[in-house]
């Protein structure tokens, strides 16, 4: 939006043109102004009363709807590499290492519980310049990202998904979407919306509604939910994952939608199907990375054992569940 | 000396990151002074890791009076100490006022588990900071996250938008990097708030707990019902 569309076109057209404004006026109890004029205008003649007392003008508040249709600018910046250029481990022993990583790229990390897995990730979340205690630089792009623009860096390029995460919202899952859309001031949600749930119940095997609350969502459905929601919808052009084996998902699915995408993805993990489905995975020990192994045909062919038993397992969980045996239902009482 | 204001609702997590924010400067001779309303229980946590700490307590006066009223002396009481950083720390009050001064850096601490639509109901405390940290982000679904930034955005574009885990302290050094931005200051006297605290003082704001029309005794507004 610039300031000349502000100042010229009716608010009804402005609205029409930049959806998220409906919600910023909305936010500001604002939705009653005349949408035949221009917004500033339309605020000179029915600002009420008590934006005085909260010290906003009208100009005021024709700044700030500027500035907040502009403030998601760098949202969508394209990353085409992320690289780790080694620091060193936990007793000071240089990673002589760097690794490249582009778009579509999924990589696991793995190693025991406390080799540095999440100081990694940490890392990419920060673009670290030497300044984090593995002494690890990230650059995006071939660069460094300057401190200036450190500070709100992480937030916009970065996604996350970990085993802590919950929803904190009572709604619908259909509306926990629209509003995510939204939030990226999508002029159309209906149909992300729509493949997004769709995707989430192929995730979860256990189908859920659109009116299904969150609250009432089990586990598995609300870890398939926020999977394909952060695929599908978050523009971050990276997503790190810390730890999703135990959510009771269809990992395999799961990791065919992570690599569908054109995202860079880390994948921290202790789950074997998941670590070696991966191209390539990053083996770390003592706070360093010890190397980066590229899947070969050993790797895929544990994995071939791994799906096959994995699918064993989900058969007969679907079969003890149902009250069959031996694929036949034991019948009633 | 440089300065920074905190403000943030209760147990947001204000002092988690001033602490951990302070853990990551070095060479810094930073203080703290706590402002609060009747009780303050984080003196003990910065004295437990050095951190010179004073704290006010309003009491029956108006919070923000008296912080406004306080903060000039604090300030030279830090200068003559010798500190490098000075950094207040205010509660959230209620949400009426905002403790930021023009000039002095602002931050606005506020976590990710208060709802998706606290944004809109913090006021001048979240719409007048030049810095919102939002902590418990590790807590909620990234969509969560990403919309409550985005509600954060609508009610102020400009801010600078900083995810700090108060427990494990990620994302705290990247606030420490922003208070070496603070411009040097050598007194607080000549600059002014960045919003109004309230201008009516009546007899309750004095001590009067009485219920009834002839006892406010002051600037008082009232509401208007029907029938």
């Amino acid at each position: 939006m610039t300031e000349d569309e502000l100042y010229r076109l009716p608010l009804g057209a402005l609205i029409e043109k930049y959806p998220a404004c409906r919600d910023f006026l909305k936010s500001y109890g604002l939705l009653t102004l005349d949408a035949s004029l221009p917004f500033p205008q339309a605020l000179e003649k029915d600002l009420p009363d008590s934006f005085r007392e909260m010290q906003l003008s009208a100009s005021d508040l024709a700044d700030l709807l500027v500035a907040f249709h502009t403030s998601d600018a760098d949202a969508h910046i394209r990353v085409s590499s992320l690289e780790i250029v080694g620091g060193s481990d936990k007793d000071g022993r240089p990673e002589n290492i760097s690794v490249m990583l582009c778009p579509g790229d999924v990589v696991s990390l793995v190693g025991p519980t406390g080799s540095g897995k999440s100081q990694l990730l940490a890392d990419i979340e920060c673009a670290a310049r030497a300044d984090t205690p593995s002494r690890r630089r990230i650059l995006f792009n071939g660069t460094e990202i300057p401190d200036a623009r450190r500070f709100s860096f992480g937030s916009r390029l970065v996604a996350q998904l970990t085993q802590n995460m919950n929803f904190v919202m009572d709604v619908s899952a259909e509306e926990f979407l629209e509003m995510h859309a939204l939030s990226w001031m999508l002029s159309d949600t209906a149909p992300i919306v729509d493949r997004c749930f769709e995707m989430a119940n192929r995730l979860s095997g256990e189908r859920f509604r659109k009116d299904t609350r969150l609250t009432r969502l089990s586990g598995g459905q609300a870890r398939a939910l926020m999977i394909a929601d952060t695929v599908m919808i978050s523009p971050a052009p990276i997503l790190l994952i810390d730890e999703i084996e135990n959510a009771g998902i269809d990992r395999l699915e799961a990791m065919k939608l992570l690599t569908q995408g054109k995202k860079i993805v880390l994948l921290a993990t202790h789950d074997p199907l998941l670590a070696l489905s991966a191209g390539r995975r990053i083996i770390l020990q003592n706070g360093g990375i010890r190397a980066v192994l590229e899947q070969d045909e050993t790797d895929r062919e544990n994995l071939k054992e791994l799906s096959e038993a994995d699918r064993l397992n989900t058969s007969l969980r679907q079969a003890v569940r149902n009250g069959e045996r031996n694929g036949k239902d034991v019948g009633n009482v | 000396m440089k300065m920074i204001t905190v403000a943030g609702p209760p147990s947001s997590g204000k002092t988690s990151v001033i602490l951990h924010a302070l853990a990551s400067i070095s060479g810094q001779k930073a203080a703290v002074v706590k402002f609060d309303c009747l009780t303050a229980v984080d003196k003990e946590q910065y004295e437990a890791v050095g951190i010179t700490v004073r704290v006010g307590y309003a009491g029956k006066l108006c919070p923000d009076h008296y912080f406004v009223t306080n903060v000039p002396d604090a300030f030279d009481w830090a200068v003559r100490s010798g500190f490098d950083l000075l950094i207040t720390e205010s509660a959230g009050l209620c949400n009426r006022c905002s403790p930021y001064i023009h000039g002095i850096p602002a931050v606005c601490v506020i976590d990710n588990l208060s709802g998706i639509h606290t944004p809109r109901k913090l006021g001048p405390l979240l719409r007048m900071a030049d810095v919102i940290v939002v902590t418990k982000a590790d807590l909620v679904s990234q969509a969560e996250r990403e919309v409550f930034a985005y509600n954060i955005r609508k009610m102020n574009p400009r801010a600078t938008l900083l995810r700090v885990n108060g427990m494990t302290g990620q994302g705290a050094f990247l606030l420490a990097k922003s208070f070496a931005l603070a411009p040097e200051k050598e007194t607080l006297s000549g600059l002014s708030l960045r919003f109004t605290t309230p201008s009516s003082v009546c007899a309750y704001c004095t001590g009067e707990k009485r219920i009834g029309l002839e006892y406010p005794l002051g600037m008082t507004r009232p509401m208007e019902f029907d029938l």
